[in-house]
């Protein structure tokens, strides 16, 4: 199998190991990545104060895989969401397509809905497949207690995204699950990570973000596991400005999916950027059983 | 004459290399060590050097002048054609400026044998000549042939361009002017060969007009053989061992044959002189011009890779980072590649301010640091677009000249958001970077001021509309309608269930959220059907949403709330824009 990847702009700059660790898992399961150097923004940051910018941004890179002849697998949720939702603007609306396509014939593309857009969890799941993975595991963890962090942007509006239930989602869990850990049951497991308002409003970003990590340590979770890098950041880089206030407990460290399940297939801690973390998440590997 | 220019172009050369790399020091561009003065400056650089140069790190900067100076390595990975260019005339030029116009201090000293008619140099100074030549063509290809999206040519660039051009085509068409001339022929006899026959200079002269070029008023082809041999016999004896065939000089010579048919007329009007000084005096701009022009990163540029290479924003001074800063605003070679791999590229197609490329905010905050006075229009549209870029990297990662353009963004964003008309883009995740990263570089209220200009300004009238003690004006007139978008009226199907409001993560985070939201989802909802939707966009809501879709995802009648505020958002940016 073979996907063009997008991993969006915050990957490359501060989570590369994101990126390090998804490729090391994804070549482990014969999936090839393919870089395609003309992607741009995803158009989420444009979402708020100019909807034409955020569709044609969005529309260029649907367009660049179009011409690869690749789906794509997206890392970020809110590259995620919002790729899907102008996906779906453009589907509904041919006068906005008309005129998307029109600026996009300058970069010489065309949008015509010829591909799919998939996160890095949905590919998974759906195309690499439960059993696939199950059989490709080589250590499983004991005693892990991971909560999971769905992402608001892949999980809601669901009739544009259709990454899983919305009220009930499974997937992320049962991908869990598949390592051995426990996935817990959490309150606030389907809510903001506060990360779109950071820079915005930042106090009501670190409510939330403090609200989530408590809900989760009361669900008795050793860790959070994400697979968005504005998730991630934001219970590393944020928490950790959170716990530099002494009011606040010891931080709730976040680990990234493919990290977690990259250890599972006997890929090397430094391959997945394991000590890249703000937050230490070095324990993890205590949790692998040796068979 | 030759003197007076060539000392006066060399005086502007080096009082513009002095003041050039004296504002290295003097300098100041964005809120990062503004405080540093120039003394401290030049110390803290030269400690800086001192510690490199006896550390490791000297293997390291020796690493990056092999691999990134000399070979140029980092433009080879842009692209090979235009690494192709760039080292066909960087190196064409160089071998050009010291074999030939240097060849009384550099060539005579290296070779005692050496003589510009003598090959191989006769050779070489057109081979050189023919790579700058092939360098420039391919570089105007694709400044003004190809021209990629969003590669932008500004003067400086023309005025690179053609100066190369016309010192190389000046130098070119002498070489064919003085092959082609029959005075120059015979300046030649007189002065080297010693022939005072006139028989025999006239076979000679039969010679260099048949095989080598010359254009004579005198002579007409077919010749005698005998007079060839005689001819043939002359040259061996005066010319051959110090001037090699003119077909060496290959570029000159095709210009020669080019102009065969008006040679005389050209030679007659001393069109040699005329050609002489074009091409010096285009040499002596290019020189004097040199620290001014973008060739100036021929010094700055080798200096930003060094000095990229061995400091680290972590642990490197703040005065020595804010020195580097300046330099790398003279590195840039306006190439383009940030621009033709920059991740907001399409905002800009969207919006048109071609401030948001990095290769153009980069001339303009040369302009900034020149302390050169911006319009309002300018300047506003500046700030725009340092704020919309999505802090990728990319622009860092691909420059050819090792700029850390990111670090540039940062400290240049606090500067223009500290001042000026509010810019409503930060409230938008084109924040994220700030809010994560610069937040904690900075002090609290400079941070927080633009976000609460901003907020201040995209609520416009909202509190006077909401006093309790006001009636709600219905007649009010509504703002004009925004172009809608599917899903844009589902608020009319709202029937006040309240659902949305009760999911709202932000609703539920304030013990009194009304005073804080202004106006909560359904009420927002309610204002719409009423066309009330300056009321609406005004509310701190709209801006507190955290777009988690729960109130959408619950709603009851497909009212897509989410949506609509993110509509609303876009409606208080324009209005606040127009205002």
């Amino acid at each position: 199998m073979k996907f063009a990847l997008f991993q969006g702009c915050n990957i490359p700059a501060r989570l590369e190991q994101y990126a390090d660790a998804t490729q090391a898992v994804l070549s482990k399961l014969d999936i090839e990545l393919i870089e395609i150097a003309d992607f741009n923004c995803c158009g989420y940051p444009a979402r708020n104060t100019d909807y034409r910018a955020f569709v044609l941004s969005a529309a260029k890179n649907l367009a660049e895989a179009e011409r690869a002849g690749l789906d794509m697998l997206v890392m970020c949720k809110c590259c995620y969401g919002s790729l899907k939702k102008a996906e779906y603007l453009l589907n509904q609306d041919p006068d906005l397509k008309a005129n998307i396509n029109q600026s996009l014939k300058k970069e010489n593309l065309e949008y015509k809905n010829g591909i799919q857009v998939k996160h890095l969890l949905s590919v998974l799941y759906h195309d690499v497949g439960t059993d696939r993975l199950k059989s490709s595991i080589v250590k499983t963890y004991g005693g892990l207690q991971i909560a999971v962090s769905y992402g608001c942007h892949a999980l809601r509006p669901s009739n544009v995204t259709g990454f899983d239930d919305p009220v009930s989602p499974r997937l992320f869990d049962e991908l869990v699950e598949l390592t051995g850990a426990f996935s817990v049951e959490w309150a606030r497991k389907l809510d903001c990570c506060g990360a779109p308002l950071t820079g915005i409003n930042d106090p009501l970003a670190m409510d939330m973000t403090q609200k989530k990590i408590s809900s989760a340590r009361e669900a008795g979770a050793n860790y959070i596991c994400t697979a968005c890098p504005y998730s991630h950041l934001q219970f590393d880089v944020v928490q950790s400005r959170l716990v530099s206030n002494p009011e606040t407990r010891d931080p709730l460290a976040p680990i990234l999916y493919p990290q977690l399940l990259g250890l599972c297939l006997g890929i090397e801690e430094k391959n997945l950027g394991i000590g890249k973390n703000k937050i230490d998440l070095s324990g993890i590997s205590s949790f692998l059983m040796t068979e | 004459m030759f003197d007076y220019l060539f000392y006066t172009s060399l005086v502007v050369f080096l009082l513009g290399l002095i003041y050039k790399i004296s504002t290295w020091f003097t300098k100041h561009i964005g809120v990062f060590g503004s405080d540093l003065n120039a003394k401290k400056r030049i110390l803290s650089a030269s400690k800086g050097i001192t510690q490199v140069i006896f550390s490791r790190k000297a293997f390291s900067l020796l690493e990056t002048f092999v691999l990134d100076v000399v070979f140029q390595h980092r433009v080879l990975r842009e692209n090979a054609v235009r690494w192709l260019a760039h080292m066909l005339i960087f190196y064409g030029f160089l071998l050009l400026l010291l074999m030939h116009a240097l060849e009384n201090v550099v060539s005579e000293a290296i070779f005692s044998d050496y003589y510009s008619t003598v090959n191989p140099f006769f050779f070489l100074r057109d081979f050189f000549g023919a790579m700058v030549l092939a360098g420039i063509i391919l570089a105007a290809i694709r400044r003004y042939i190809s021209k990629p999206q969003r590669l932008k040519t500004s003067r400086m660039d023309h005025y690179a361009i053609i100066i190369v051009a016309a010192i190389m085509l000046s130098g070119i068409g002498l070489e064919g002017l003085k092959i082609a001339s029959h005075s120059e022929f015979q300046r030649m006899v007189e002065d080297y060969a010693g022939m005072d026959d006139e028989e025999e200079i006239q076979a000679l002269e039969a010679v260099w007009v048949r095989d080598y070029g010359v254009v004579s008023p005198n002579l007409r082809e077919p010749f005698d053989e005998d007079l060839i041999e005689a001819g043939q016999e002359a040259h061996a004896n005066n010319c051959k061992d110090c001037h090699a065939s003119p077909q060496w000089a290959f570029n000159g010579y095709a210009v020669a044959k080019l102009i065969k048919p008006v040679a005389l007329w050209l030679d007659k009007i001393g069109s040699i002189t005329l050609v002489w000084y074009i091409h010096i005096i285009a040499c002596f701009i290019g020189l004097a011009y040199l620290p001014f022009s973008k060739m100036f990163h021929i010094i700055a540029t080798p200096l930003s890779l060094l000095a990229n290479k061995v400091m680290d924003p972590a642990t490197s001074s703040p005065a020595n980072i804010l020195t580097r800063q300046i330099i790398e605003l003279d590195a840039c070679t306006h190439c383009g590649s940030c621009s033709l791999h920059c991740s907001a590229a399409m905002i800009y197609e969207a919006i048109g301010n071609e401030y948001i490329l990095p290769s153009e905010k980069m001339a303009s905050l040369k302009q900034l640091a020149s302390g050169k006075k911006l319009s309002d229009s300018q300047s506003a549209a500046i700030r725009e677009g340092v704020y919309l870029c999505t802090n990728c990297d990319r622009c860092t990662v691909r420059c050819p000249s090792g700029i850390r353009l990111k670090e540039l963004w940062y400290s240049v964003r606090e500067e223009l958001v500290a001042s000026g008309t509010p810019l409503m883009h930060v409230l938008s995740p084109y924040s994220f970077a700030r809010g994560l990263i610069i937040q904690d570089s900075i002090p609290a209220d400079t941070y927080a001021y633009p976000i609460a200009a901003a907020r201040q300004t995209v609520s416009g009238g909202f509190d006077k509309l909401i006093n309790p003690n006001m009636a709600i004006p219905l007649n009010a007139q509504t703002s004009p309608e925004p172009p809608s978008t599917v899903g844009d009226h589902t608020y009319s199907q709202c029937f006040s269930c309240q659902s949305c409001t009760v999911v709202c993560p932000v609703v539920g985070n304030y013990e009194h959220p009304e005073q804080v939201l202004g106006l909560l989802p359904h009420q927002i909802m309610c204002c719409l059907a009423l066309g009330l939707t300056e009321m609406a966009s005004g509310a701190q809501m709209i801006w507190d949403c955290l777009t988690c879709y729960k109130c959408q995802e619950n709603c009851p009648q497909q009212v897509e709330v989410c949506d609509v505020l993110y509509r609303l958002k876009n409606v208080a940016v324009e209005t606040a824009d127009i205002s």
